[in-house]
């Protein structure tokens, strides 16, 4: 173990009942670093840190602490952060009744007696070395979220911390917050403390990081300096394609190009909302088949629930057919010939304990009207048609759709905006954790929809898929849309260069 | 015999199984201990008119007002996950507004001051408005159901005793006792009627609308219920609304029953009975799919479980402690680790028999 290692991990094994979630990686943070662990979803960057932090127990593997010489086995968070080892989370878990002094010491005080006087006066210190804009006695709930967040750093560093593990810092932070908190965090890299920074936002990785690990589904890909690794390189890394073997692949995707003199389906102009997705501009045609694209939290599905009325609309108009239409709720979206299959399918797109039959039908129902519902014969017609078009494998129509597969609560879904016959429908990760049987299916019917002049954007986090059914990608970063790819433009190295962003884009941006 | 047991067990899997074999229960108890509950005589009451007495009209009579918050607390615990506890207490207020339109502020009434269909309709929108505002505390505050009715649940007797003015009417007008009790010449309770018309009311509202459908899915998923157009704030806000319906109609028979009100002592701890019907009728408490017909089977196993209990003589300060006895029953034999052990039971069973048809044959 070399001086400058705050921490060292050696070949962790951990995996749970049917995934191996870490295969034999290896991690080191060095003193005075800042490094970022990166990787898409279900690539272990938090299993890694719950290991660490004696959240879970590791299978196999070691981990050495600086100052120690034996592998150490870290059995609770409390054990981690007697060893110095601190996490912040993305969720403050601090208590927003209590003071900021209070909330910087409660809980390590071996005293009964609490002695304000002293916690007020350290914890004014503290604030004041770290340069941390608050006082001692203030509520903590009255602070805004980047100033509780430092709070919670604060405590960390104040606990001798040798290594501080920041999980997703900035999600909630604005830019004049996140500047403030990389101000801290270069702040305590001068003072010789490792940081672990797990992030989705490329631009504030490059910033501040000086070392970035890459996992990709429970592997190690590699450990750079980030200074020597170039973004559409990190990008390739993390999603798991060499640059050089991508060109190949593209080439079988759909060709339903469509006019260019025809009224869009869909217009959306600075269209916005308060999910935090910067003003962005998109149009569909009839029969067009186009997608959002980027990485995990990108802003992809937020642009899509922006235009479905989903979330809150700020800003932005939107034409249907060349005439200025208001979708402020899905219900509008939904009269305006709009479907939206969502992204999370359990929370939003199936009710649960309802059989199959009605969530079909729902949909279809709710736009009808409260005092013409259909008659069960009618009900079962419809859920009968679609569970055979889409062969939707149930044990009958009553049956409640929890107990479906995956997939078929999936097609069950698909079948109730189907119903609907919208003109424009959104589908937002339709293929996630379904079989690839099931995926190629819908795909295909995507197309055929399609074809026969309906308007449809494709979600999906697996780019090829992405390129078999879309003939436009609207590329986005960090919740902006930054650019447009057609055509000839419209390959996974353009792609990942367009994700990347800085360097050589060859991207179409309108 | 293969086919006995799949019929049992399709029977068994039912919904309506368990409320009704509970019903079953009380009665077949009454039935050994004392057939005197089934007797039926036409005796002439005390209007000089032939009336039907018996146990069983007694349970059906006086489990009227049950069976409408059975109805309304129904469709609040599907739509909200969460029960209306104030019930007792806006019957009181509703129950006041229909003697203070209909007495004024006399005392002791000969005549009645206005039409008794523009009280009901009044005592109606008095329950719909105390339900609005708990709708709205629910659905728009999202506070805890069980919270947000406490309020009116503390206040509802003072409010009620305000609106009278501190007053207690008593009324004196035959014909407005008839609604409580019987209408001249008919041996039937009148309150039987009514029981009867709000279930088939509820029954074709929940055929001809798509309040069932509405109500379980945004009880099951708000969400998802959202994205396919409904809004779960006015669902929310609908059920509690129906629920002060309920009330009114409650509230009216009650105060014909007795002629007279008492604010602070009428329909004393009925929410908890009503809660207990939805509970009985198979209906999880958190919300979501249910079962109406259910509801009204377990408001009347109620109302017999009383009757039962004060035909046995059992004195009226006795009668919670058997009645949680016995509810505690009920209860465990419809909770969810007890119905899986049955189920497993039934699974082997019918392996077992069909096994010896293979056999057999």
């Amino acid at each position: 173990m070399l001086d400058n290692t705050v921490l060292s991990m050696r070949g962790i094994c951990k995996s749970f009942p049917g995934v191996n979630a870490l295969k034999n990686v290896d991690f080191t943070l060095r003193c005075g670093e800042v490094h970022a662990l990166m990787g898409e979803n279900g690539a272990g960057k938090s299993t890694l840190i719950k290991v660490l932090t004696g959240v879970y127990a590791k299978d196999a593997g070691q981990v050495y602490i600086k100052g120690d010489e034996k592998a150490l086995t870290i059995k609770s968070p409390q054990e981690a952060q007697n060893l110095g080892i601190s996490t912040v989370y993305q969720e403050i878990t601090l208590c927003p009744n209590l003071s900021v002094a209070e909330n910087m010491f409660i809980g390590r005080d071996k005293d009964t007696i609490v002695n304000w006087r002293r916690m007020n006066t350290r914890a004014r210190e503290i604030l004041d070395t770290l340069d941390i804009p608050a006082t001692p006695a203030q509520q903590l709930a009255n602070c805004s979220i980047a100033i509780q967040q430092m709070v919670a750093i604060a405590r960390a560093v104040d606990m001798d911390c040798k290594a501080l593990i920041l999980d997703e810092p900035t999600s909630s932070l604005d830019e004049n917050e996140v500047a403030k908190l990389f101000t801290l965090m270069r702040d305590l890299k001068t003072r010789g403390v490792g940081i672990i920074f797990v992030t989705h936002f490329l631009d504030q990785v490059y910033e501040v990081s000086d070392r970035i690990t890459v996992l990709r589904g429970g592997e190690l890909v590699g450990e750079f300096l980030a200074r020597d690794l170039p973004r559409v390189e990190l990008v390739s890394k993390m999603m798991g394609k060499e640059l050089d073997d991508l060109e190949s692949i593209s080439g079988g995707k759909a060709s339903i190009d469509a006019k260019l003199d025809q009224i869009p389906v869909l217009e959306a102009y600075g269209l916005t909302s308060n999910s935090g997705v910067k003003p962005f501009d998109f149009t569909i045609k009839r029969g067009e088949v186009n997608g959002f694209t980027g990485l995990l939290g990108s802003g992809r599905s937020e642009c899509v629930r922006a235009i479905y009325g989903a979330d809150r609309v700020t800003g932005g108009q939107v034409k249907m057919n060349g005439r200025n239409v208001k979708i402020d709720e899905p219900f509008a979206a939904m009269k305006h010939g709009v479907g939206y299959l969502p992204e999370d399918r359990k929370r939003d797109g199936i009710i649960a304990e309802l059989s199959v039959r009605e969530n079909i039908i729902i949909a279809l129902q709710v736009m009808r009207g409260f005092f013409r519902p259909f008659t069960a014969a009618q009900a079962k017609a419809f859920a009968d048609e679609y569970i055979k078009l889409l062969a939707i494998k149930t044990a009958s129509v009553d049956t409640p759709i929890a107990s479906l597969s995956g997939g078929n609560q999936q097609k069950a879904i698909l079948a109730r905006w189907l119903l609907t016959h919208p003109e424009y429908l959104i589908l937002d990760e339709p293929t996630r954790g379904i079989d690839i049987g099931t995926k190629i299916e819908i795909q295909k019917l995507v197309l055929e929809l399609a074809s026969e002049g309906m308007s449809i954007t494709f979600i999906s986090s697996e780019i090829e898929e992405m390129l078999r059914v879309c003939s436009r990608l609207v590329v986005m970063r960090d919740l902006r849309v930054v650019g447009e790819l057609s055509g000839e433009d419209l390959t996974q190295t353009n792609i990942m260069r367009t994700i990347a962003g800085n360097e050589a884009r060859n991207g179409r941006y309108s | 015999m293969a086919d006995i047991v799949s019929i049992i067990r399709k029977i068994t899997k039912h919904h309506l199984f368990v409320p009704i074999i509970c019903l079953f229960l009380v009665i077949l108890f009454n039935l050994i201990d004392n057939p005197q509950f089934f007797r039926l005589e036409m005796r002439t009451s005390s209007a000089g008119y032939p009336t039907l007495f018996g146990s069983i009209i007694s349970v059906l009579n006086n489990g009227t007002e049950l069976v409408f918050l059975a109805i309304g607390m129904t469709l609040v615990t599907a739509a909200s996950g969460g029960q209306d506890i104030s019930v007792g207490s806006t019957i009181a207020i509703a129950g006041c507004v229909i003697m203070r339109v209909l007495c004024g502020t006399e005392t002791q009434v000969y005549e009645l001051h206005n039409l008794v269909i523009v009280a009901v309709v009044l005592g109606c929108l008095a329950g719909m408005l105390a339900g609005a505002f708990n709708g709205i505390l629910v659905s728009v505050f999202r506070i805890q159901p069980m919270v947000a009715t406490l309020i009116l649940f503390t206040a509802g007797r003072s409010i009620g005793s305000m609106v009278l003015g501190g007053n207690k009417p008593m009324v004196h007008v035959d014909a407005f006792s008839y609604w409580g009790n019987f209408i001249p010449g008919i041996p039937i309770p009148t309150p039987i009627f009514f029981a009867l018309a709000g279930v088939i009311v509820i029954f074709l509202v929940l055929k001809f609308t798509n309040l069932a459908l509405y109500a379980q899915s945004v009880g099951i998923n708000e969400n998802a219920s959202r994205l396919n157009g409904l809004n779960p704030r006015s669902v929310k806000m609908m059920t509690y609304i129906i629920m002060g319906v309920c009330v009114g109609i409650a509230a009216f028979l009650q105060v014909s029953r007795q002629s007279s009100i008492n604010p602070i002592t009428i329909t004393k701890n009925i929410e908890m009975d009503a809660i207990l019907a939805v509970a009985l009728g198979g209906n999880a408490l958190s919300g979501g799919k249910f079962s109406m017909a259910g509801s009204v089977i377990g408001a009347y196993t109620i109302q017999a479980l009383s009757t039962t209990l004060s035909t046995h003589n059992v004195p009226s300060e006795g009668v919670p402690a058997y009645k949680a006895i016995i509810i505690i029953l009920i209860v465990i034999v419809q909770a969810p680790v007890v119905k899986e052990f049955f189920g497993k039971f039934w699974g082997n069973l019918t392996k077992k028999s069909s096994g010896t048809i293979r056999k057999v044959a």
